[in-house]
């Protein structure tokens, strides 16, 4: 498992220095979007002609009013289109026919063209990532909107019926679905191999394919407004979702290709993290962000698999009329509930520890402090990260579980505010005595702890089961889980994109506009959500469009608020794509004066990262201490690679020389 | 590209989106609510009639197979397929419904019961009528209900096998086996927006028959606008 | 809410450090001292949900409980993080870094066995919240073991799309889309649903119980006061969710024993037409359904997948 600088070799796999002679073809004849695009209509065409197909020679399905057949095979086959179109399985039919593969053509990407590729650097899927995270968020953040809209009154109805349930599972599936890796995609894919001293990833196709899966989920996920949209919202309880019309495809089938993209994105990290460390990047000397893309990726690979089953159970129980999830042919409504929920409790805190992750790394640099208690952060993260499997059944406190199993897990989800509670001792820590500098990245960092802050302890009302049969399905969940993942982690997503835009592309964000977007943002959003406290509280329930006459005040606020909300958005929109596509203004190599890994090289950084692997000598967080060791060498001594392979301690598990040939 | 081609481009994307985003708005979000059949300015003597019929299948529509209510437009006298309309506050409403379906065991047998209209009976061709036994019988096709009014009219059903077996077979319907269906109920004072819908359930082909027509606007439930004058 | 007792190291400009966290701890202590007993003794009385009925009124002590713990925590956080935009900014000009603090066991280990301690003892508060008032209001499944003592009045709740019905097995089965009770008397909630997953949540009587299909969910209360209450759907069950609501009434016993037996009779004849009372129902096959009704092909009520040959679809 060692990186191994190969010799020049022209079919080594991204990151490379352009070395190639060969020309490259030119970018229309090069599968890319546009071939995808024709991948996914032929595919779908397919699908369905072969959905239909199958199912009419099945009676069962013949006797189901809504012939949910086609429309999932079209999906199915659409996806394999769209990956077929954009070269997915180019290299490995090429291998299997014992073919050569195509030389050169990856090195001389440059320009706007690769990021509409199948890429293998894992820079440019970085950037993909954020553009598509964006994208997705902002489109979910729209659907929020028309809810708010409505529920301006209790009686007055500007979407009917089911066009609002349509728009409040698009929200809640769109937001929970796409933001699973809104961190992990563009920051955990970009900075983890710069943070460890790495040239690449270990799996970069892994990588690229969790990428191009996902807007094939957004799409997916959006056509189901052409059928009707979904009954469920974004939990989709069975029997509900199996009685539900062609809408409740789309969801299982965009929701599962996420899932799929997740495991992929999750493993290729925990093994680059575990194996493509620099020599001298001991665990202890590890960011605190990559401390918590592993935990998050540990999540990832082990709760998603479940998501993926139970939403393949419902596919099957929809189109072939499988029982599962059906209580009168023998099923349980409760498989589903549980089910879902194993996934649904990690999948929080897939949400939550990259928020955690990117705080902590931003905290130190402007307070000029070494992060306080970075045992206890590290802990934290692996603390939070085991617990949330043992917790899930606090969604289903009131379902009719098993009731001797309550004060268990009322037990272990107070517990998980203890590990949680470390990030907060750490951040005071650093703050003691610091020498704070309120640049943007640092006021979204304090905006997520205070917002955190509340919904933490929202939580903790919701785990203890009297409050929590007040609180269960109203609008005080939604207040707490919004605090703590917009509050938290978008806050957090924020400020990373502030901090580490001048690292990725080269370009710094308007210090202004970030200001004004920061204050509005932080201001509208607890404008907006902190009444949702009290409504639930009230007696609203979630998901619903009408409600208490004395409740309208409160909810005009709230609705007010998150327009004004959106509008702070839209200057976030409006300073990103002013500062990459008007201004494109330069930024230095280290504007926030970092001693992270990544912040050593220039913005961005070159093809292949480093030039040569370094040695990391010390910790990124020695600030003040005028004896710290620069961070790494980036210009090792020949042989000291070697050098270090050749001793079996000390030098931590990393990368060696390989083959003989000199670093 | 030059600073002018890039600023070109960003406001052709930023046209091209904002009109997707109204076309999904307006076609999928705000478009799809069924019409609105007026019978306020209809009213005499503090009533109003309002006619309904319930059809085997929708062949007007791209779902022919499901069942439906239509409504006979105050206007025109031709049957509208829509379960949205509106009355006047504080009035009796007089509805007739003209039951061209078949019947289908009540999954809760409890709305056989007629409550909330005038008398608390229904009329079925003319004789009083106050509960229908579904089960032991063939006897219910749908059911009328405005659980905000406290509202249930369980809808009669021809009741030989050999009248099931012989539906109408077009909608809306004309001929055919059916059944009259008549009641009364007052409109409460102040106005409002009471949906309806039938408690059989009617979703044939749809797990507990609650998706398909139950679940889509303008089949088997809909909306009672009471506006307040 | 760091104990504030490290030494005050004297700068490199000679001055010495003043005392941060003592002053971090008196303002703590003074906040804290104002504002939890505001909570605790003027907004606790008023927390929702309430105290109609002996669950609401645990639930509202939960509630009053958990928001007096939360005070100084909150306080606590927002208080030192004040301190540290105020007194901790870089000045203008000066680029040096900071102290090179790198962590401090004593603290560590102090903010985690107080967070522990705080964590356990909710923990523990509120498994005996949820034992002592017969499960706190919530429902328990079908085999409940926190229970009310005394005769409870048994109301069967049937949640279908989209609407509420009740069944009162002591009063002859009868069902009935109104909701009563009586003051005083523990009642015993049987939640069930004919369909879809749904939600009894009385609220102010501080009930939630789930509605699944085949399941006979358990939740009990008893009524303090006379008055109305709200019942709403909580759990989303299709297209009318929002609007699947009703209101129910807590009557005096005598009140709601002549209700009851009035009832009764008057629906004595839609008793007749029900299926005998049981915890759970499944409509979907009728064992004594009408021979017109087997002769059309129907066996069963409400929808499912029916064969294809079924001539008429309802």
């Amino acid at each position: 498992m060692a990186i191994e600088i190969q010799p020049e070799r022209a079919e080594q796999p991204g990151g490379r220095e352009p070395a190639g002679p060969a020309a490259a073809r030119p970018w229309w004849m090069r599968p890319a979007f546009h071939t995808a695009i024709v991948g996914a209509v032929i595919g779908y065409l397919l699908g369905h002609l072969l959905g239909n197909f199958l199912s009419s020679a099945y009676q069962q399905n013949a006797s189901s009013d809504s012939n949910d057949f086609p429309v999932v095979l079209g999906y199915v086959f659409m996806v394999i289109g769209w990956l077929a179109g954009l070269g997915v399985f180019n290299d490995l039919v090429r291998q299997m026919a014992g073919r050569p593969p195509r030389e050169g053509e990856e090195q001389a990407a440059s320009g706007l063209a690769r990021y509409f590729r199948f890429t293998l650097d894992h820079k440019v899927v970085g950037v993909q990532y954020l553009i598509g995270m964006i994208v997705y968020f902002l489109t979910g953040g729209l659907f929020a909107m028309a809810i708010r809209t409505e529920l301006l009154s209790p009686s007055y109805h500007v979407l009917d019926a089911n066009a609002y349930l349509m728009v409040v599972g698009e929200h809640g599936t769109m937001m929970m679905m796409m933001m699973s890796s809104v961190v992990l995609g563009p920051f955990g894919n970009y900075l983890v191999p710069l943070m460890i001293g790495s040239k690449r990833v270990a799996f970069p196709r892994m990588e690229a394919l969790s990428f191009w899966l996902t807007p094939m989920a957004y799409v997916i996920l959006l056509s189901g407004v052409l059928f009707g949209g979904f009954p469920t919202g974004w939990t989709g309880y069975a029997p509900l979702s199996v009685q539900a019309g062609a809408g409740m495809d789309s969801y299982a089938v965009a929701f599962g290709l996420m899932g799929i993209s997740v495991i992929l994105a999750g493993f290729n990290l925990i093994v680059t993290i575990i194996c493509y460390r620099a020599p001298g990047m001991r665990w202890s000397r590890l960011p605190m962000f990559v401390w918590s893309m592993m935990a998050t990726a540990f999540l990832m690979v082990l709760a998603a698999p479940v998501l993926v089953g139970g939403l393949y159970m419902l596919i099957t129980d929809r189109t072939v009329q499988t029982a599962f999830f059906v209580d009168q042919n023998g099923g349980s409504s409760y498989l589903y509930e549980n089910l879902f929920w194993f996934f649904g409790h990690p999948e929080v805190y897939i949400l939550a520890l990259p928020g955690f992750g990117i705080v902590s790394e931003i905290i130190p640099v402007f307070c000029r402090k070494p992060l306080f208690g970075y045992k206890t952060a590290a802990a934290g993260m692996i603390g939070v990260s085991l617990l949330s499997f043992f917790v899930w059944q606090h969604h289903l406190f009131d379902s009719g579980m098993d009731p001797d199993m309550r004060p268990l897990f009322m037990l272990t989800t107070e517990l998980i505010s203890i590990p949680t509670g470390f990030i907060y001792l750490v951040a005071m820590g650093t703050f003691w005595r610091a020498r704070m500098r309120l640049s943007v990245p640092m006021l979204f960092a304090i905006g997520m702890y205070l917002n955190f802050l509340i919904g933490g302890i929202s939580g903790v009302f919701l785990s203890d089961v009297p409050a929590d049969t007040t609180s269960h399905g109203s609008f005080f969940v939604m207040a707490h889980f919004h605090y703590t993942i917009m509050g938290g982690l978008i806050f957090a997503f924020m400020g990373g994109v502030y901090y580490w835009l001048p690292k990725m592309l080269g370009i710094t964000m308007n210090e202004r506009l970030g200001k004004i977007h920061f204050y509005t943002m932080f201001i509208f959003f607890n404008s907006t959500f902190l009444p949702l406290f009290a409504l639930g509280q009230m007696g609203m329930p979630r998901r619903v469009f009408e409600y208490a006459r004395n409740l309208e005040t409160l909810n005009d606020w709230a609705s007010v608020s998150s327009f004004l909300l959106g509008g702070s958005i839209l200057i976030f929109l409006i300073n990103f794509i002013y500062s990459t596509v008007i201004v494109r203004q330069r930024a230095a190599a280290n504007p926030w004066e970092a001693r992270g890994l990544e912040w050593q090289m220039a913005s961005p950084p070159p093809p292949g990262n480093f030039e040569r692997i370094p040695v990391v000598l010390s910790g990124p967080y020695e600030y003040g201490d005028p004896n710290a060791l620069p961070v790494a060498d980036l210009n090792p001594p020949l042989g000291v690679v070697s050098g270090a392979l050749a001793e079996t301690v000390g030098a931590g598990s990393g990368p060696g020389a390989g083959t003989g040939t000199e670093a | 590209m030059s600073l002018r081609a890039r600023v070109v481009t960003l406001s052709a994307a930023f046209l091209l989106v904002a009109g997707g985003i109204v076309f999904v708005v307006v076609q999928f979000l705000v478009g799809q609510t069924p019409p609105v059949e007026n019978y306020t300015s209809l009213a005499k003597n503090g009533q109003v009639n309002v006619t309904l019929q319930t059809s085997p299948q929708t062949t007007i529509t791209d779902h022919p197979d499901w069942v439906t209510y239509f409504i006979k437009s105050p206007q025109t006298g031709q049957w509208v397929h829509t379960t949205f309309f509106e009355v006047p506050a504080n009035t009796r409403v007089n509805v007739t419904i003209e039951a061209y379906d078949g019947c289908t065991p009540l999954r809760n047998p409890y709305f056989g019961h007629v409550t909330g209209t005038i008398g608390d009976v229904e009329y079925v061709n003319g004789k009083p009528v106050s509960n229908l036994n579904s089960w032991s019988g063939c006897t219910v096709q749908h059911t009328f209900a405005i659980p905000g009014l406290g509202l249930n009219v369980p809808v009669a059903s021809p009741t030989s096998v050999n009248a099931n077996n012989n539906l109408c077979g077009t909608s809306p319907c004309t001929s055919g086996p059916h059944q009259v269906v008549t009641f009364s109920f007052m409109t409460p004072a102040k106005g409002g927006t009471f949906r309806w819908q039938c408690f059989v359930p009617c979703g044939g082909g749809y797990v507990d028959g609650n998706g398909g027509p139950m679940a889509t606007l303008g089949y088997m439930m809909g909306q009672m606008q009471v506006v307040a004058s | 809410m760091t104990a504030g007792s490290a030494p005050a190291p004297a700068t490199a400009a000679g001055r010495s450090e003043p005392r941060h966290g003592l002053r971090i701890l008196v303002a703590w202590v003074i906040a804290s001292a104002i504002c939890t007993p505001i909570v605790y003794y003027v907004w606790g009385p008023h927390l929702p949900p309430g105290t109609m009925s002996d669950s609401a009124a645990g639930q509202q002590w939960d509630n009053t409980v958990l928001a007096t713990m939360a005070t100084p925590v909150i306080l606590g956080v927002w208080i030192y993080f004040g301190y540290a935009l105020i007194f901790w900014r870089q000045k203008d000009g000066d680029t040096s870094d900071g102290p090179p603090i790198h962590g401090n066991t004593r603290i560590a280990l102090t903010w985690i066995s107080v967070t522990s301690a705080i964590v356990l003892s909710l923990a523990a508060f509120g498994t005996y919240e949820l034992v002592v008032p017969a499960g706190a209001g919530a429902g328990e499944g079908p085999a409940p073991i926190w229970k009310p003592d005394g005769t409870t009045l048994q109301v069967q709740v049937i949640g279908q799309q989209w609407a509420w019905t009740f069944r009162y097995p002591q009063f002859g089965g009868m069902e009935t889309a109104q909701l009563v009770i009586p003051v005083g008397q523990p009642v015993q909630f049987n939640v069930t649903s004919l369909d879809v997953i749904h939600d009894f949540w009385a609220y102010q009587l501080g009930v939630k119980a789930d509605a699944n299909p085949g399941v006979n969910n358990v939740a009990y209360t008893t009524a303090k006061r006379t008055g109305g209450f709200v019942v709403r759907c909580d759990e989303l069950c299709g297209l009318w969710h929002g609007a699947m609501f009703t209101y129910g009434k807590v009557m005096s016993t005598s009140a709601f024993q002549a209700w009851a037996q009035q009832t009764r009779t008057s629906l004595a004849p839609v008793t007749k037409m029900l299926p005998a009372y049981a915890l759970t129902y499944d409509p979907t096959s009728i064992a004594q359904i009408s021979q017109a009704e087997l002769k059309l092909g129907i066996g069963g009520a409400g929808g499912g997948y029916y064969p294809p040959q079924d001539p008429s679809q309802p």
